[in-house]
């Protein structure tokens, strides 16, 4: 089987992730979008270490892994923070830090 | 050639009672330090130690002046170096002192006629609950003018020249509650900042062209300077004479000063502080003799304020604005004389003896005429005061007698010895000189005629309420001796050359010149004239009644000189207002331009910033959208480069 469609997929989720992210308010569902985009780099690096035949991109997908666990417990903290604070986990309503 | 005599010579160090030179400054000074800083502690007896400092000043001026005369003319000069003042790298001033037969003068000048203007004035100042704090001011102008003339750097010198102007400042202002007598003082020390800035620059240009700033250094070294460098330092030395003396064009401060005590005019404003522009002169003689041209102005600025003086002082009613006038003029000869080179100077110093004493005396009277009139001084509201002050009224006419150069008083000496120097210069100059000084003479004898009748003659045009009578011993023991002086003075200095010789060490020997007109036909002509002034004052004021207001249907000159010949006038037109005008104009271009600037960038940048801060929306999303915008940019720069 051809790596392309690896690659096609990855790209797919990448979008998804993408757009989830410009377009959705519920600050979950971005944090989600967040994650699919990761994964999708993280697919992506899987291939292409497999088409170049070395192991660099999937110690790079480890790394990836370990970036994401870690902002995923910072990131959910500060969303249930906030959720516990104003009642909404939209995050357009969390717009205080502005001009 | 006094350059010459002081290279030879040398100023010798002090020794035996010339070691003692520092304490004649000193002793003013400590007075003063007490006085001004013990505070009301010191009223009981502040006076006292007031006046015993200059007194004991007096008593070693004396001795030195005796040891001086026992010794040699050429080791006539002594220099005490009493502290090394100012030591950086190569440059280096010492607060040293010179007494040579020019500062032996004046310092008997000042702390002889000091100690009795101190005496006089333990009985004029009476009343005065701040007698203590004038008697410290006073201290502290003999100390700063005896540092001023025994001064052996023109810096040490300039250390005193601002003192006595403090001083001066001080004292004028004394009363300062009245606020014209405030502004009086203000007006005399702005105008005197305008000299000073002269003899600033003067030294500025001897150190600079000399590297040095010793008075016997400078004097020596001066042939070696350029012309123009002599012609400059010439002029900044009158400028700064102008300023202290009230020389035209910066006389107007001397009339306004009559506002402070009757003593303080007797002591700075005629006697001593005054004369200091003359005595600048005559110590850089090395200078102006060597420059015809800055020579040449001294006299004309001499010889103008001569008659502009005199031609004031005919015309006040009051009768210490008059005095002032006088004081003038007879400081315009002065000036006149030193400004007529070797053969002026020994003149000008003397005359400036002589007037030290009459003018002092003359002073000291009239503050006893006012001290008994209630504090007038409007000679119209006097008349008739010869029966009830008769002290004062003997004394005063010893003054008026010296002043007027009756023989044998001191005047007749003095003055008619700088009217012939003035013909002796010869050509047109010498004429032109002789005759203002001659025309000068005969104002001079209208004005003091017309003093003294207006004041002690004719019949009694007193305010009500006024009991004139004789001032305490006190006040007249001083007036005495100075009117005593004004009888002998002129002729113990000018018999037979004596203070001429005795001058001799400082101004080199008397040149010989050729009378154009025989001094005893001089003489003549000068007495002629006196009397001519004599004999109009008294047709005037004598043989009609004195009307007790000023008559307004008076000559154009009238008018003018009582209104001191538009010198206010001048100024204000030529300085003031422009100034204002100019102060207006950079508070406008401060406000509009600079400010305006300043504000306007600040305005500017602080627009753009409430603008471009609008970027920031608070929404999570936008900025997740400008990320992806700028990644995306970023990928496609890349891969068109790759391309």
């Amino acid at each position: 089987m051809s790596p392309t469609y690896y690659l096609v997929v990855s790209a797919l989720l990448f979008t998804l992730g993408g757009t989830g992210v410009l377009v959705r308010r519920n600050a979950i569902v971005v944090f989600m979008s967040v994650e699919l985009m990761l994964n999708a780099s993280n697919l992506a690096f899987v291939t292409f270490a497999r088409m170049n035949g070395n192991l660099d991109g999937q110690v790079m997908a480890f790394f990836v892994m370990v970036v994401a666990a870690a902002e995923v417990v910072i990131g959910l903290a500060i969303i249930v923070s906030i959720f516990r604070t104003r009642r909404s986990a939209s995050i357009d309503d969390a717009s205080l830090l502005k001009y | 050639m006094s350059a010459a005599v002081l290279a030879e010579a040398g100023p010798v160090a002090a020794s035996g009672v010339f070691s003692l030179l520092w304490l004649v400054v000193a002793l003013p000074l400590f007075g003063a330090a007490i006085l001004l800083l013990a505070g009301r502690r010191s009223d009981r007896w502040g006076h006292w130690l007031g006046t015993a400092m200059p007194v004991a000043s007096f008593v070693i001026v004396s001795a030195m002046l005796f040891a001086m005369l026992g010794r040699d003319s050429s080791s006539r000069s002594i220099n005490q170096t009493v502290y090394t003042w100012i030591p950086v790298g190569g440059f280096r001033v010492d607060m040293g002192l010179l007494l040579d037969p020019l500062s032996v003068s004046f310092a008997l000048l000042i702390t002889g006629v000091g100690s009795l203007i101190h005496i006089y004035s333990i009985g004029y100042m009476s009343h005065d609950p701040a007698r203590r704090r004038f008697f410290g001011y006073l201290n502290l102008f003999v100390a700063s003018m005896l540092l001023l003339v025994l001064a052996n750097s023109y810096l040490t010198l300039y250390m005193g020249w601002e003192g006595v102007g403090l001083a001066s400042y001080l004292l004028i202002g004394f009363w300062n509650f009245r606020p014209a007598f405030a502004s009086a003082a203000n007006k005399a020390f702005v105008m005197n900042r305008v000299g000073d800035v002269g003899l600033s620059i003067a030294i500025m240009i001897m150190f600079a062209t000399f590297g040095t700033v010793s008075i016997a250094a400078v004097s020596a070294a001066a042939p070696q300077a350029s012309h123009g460098v002599l012609t400059a330092m010439g002029l900044l030395l009158l400028l700064a004479a102008c300023g202290k003396s009230a020389q035209v064009p910066l006389q107007a401060w001397l009339g306004d000063a009559m506002a402070g005590p009757t003593p303080v005019s007797a002591l700075i404003h005629a006697a001593t502080m005054v004369t200091a522009g003359v005595y600048l002169i005559a110590r850089s003689n090395a200078i102006f003799d060597l420059s015809a041209g800055a020579q040449l102005a001294v006299a004309i600025v001499g010889a103008v304020t001569l008659l502009f003086g005199a031609i004031v002082g005919a015309a006040k009613d009051d009768i210490k604005k008059s005095l002032a006038g006088s004081t003038m003029s007879q400081i315009g000869y002065m000036i006149l004389a030193v400004g007529l080179g070797p053969i002026g100077y020994a003149f000008g110093i003397a005359h400036l003896l002589t007037h030290g004493f009459f003018k002092a005396d003359l002073f000291l009277g009239a503050g006893s005429v006012m001290h008994g009139m209630n504090d007038e001084v409007d000679m119209r509201r006097y008349g008739g005061l010869r029966k009830l002050m008769p002290v004062t009224f003997v004394t005063f006419i010893f003054g008026y007698l010296a002043i007027i150069g009756v023989p044998p008083f001191a005047g007749y000496f003095t003055k008619d010895k700088i009217i012939e120097a003035a013909f002796d210069k010869g050509g047109v100059q010498g004429w032109t000189f002789g005759f203002i000084a001659l025309l000068g003479a005969g104002i001079t004898a209208f004005y003091m005629t017309r003093m003294v009748i207006m004041t002690f003659f004719g019949e009694k045009r007193w305010a009500p309420d006024t009991h004139p009578h004789e001032s305490p011993t006190v006040m007249t023991a001083p007036m005495a001796v100075l009117a005593f002086m004004s009888l002998v003075s002129g002729a113990l200095l000018m018999l037979g050359g004596r203070f001429v010789t005795f001058l001799e060490p400082v101004f080199g020997p008397e040149p010989v010149v050729a009378h154009p007109i025989s001094p005893v036909v001089l003489t003549v002509i000068t007495l002629a004239v006196v009397a001519l002034g004599v004999g109009l004052a008294y047709q005037q004021y004598a043989t009609r009644p004195v009307p007790e207001v000023a008559p307004v249907d008076v000559s154009p000159l009238t008018v003018a000189a009582r209104r001191d010949l538009y010198g206010d006038v001048v100024n204000e037109t030529l300085v003031m207002h422009p100034g204002q005008y100019l102060t207006r104009f950079l508070v406008f271009f401060d406000n509009r331009v600079v400010d305006g600037a300043v504000n306007g960038l600040a305005a500017l940048i602080g627009g753009i910033s409430a603008r471009s801060r609008r970027i920031q929306t608070g929404f999570v999303r936008s900025y997740a959208l400008s990320m992806f915008a700028g990644a995306a940019i970023v990928v496609v720069a890349v891969v068109l480069v790759r391309i």
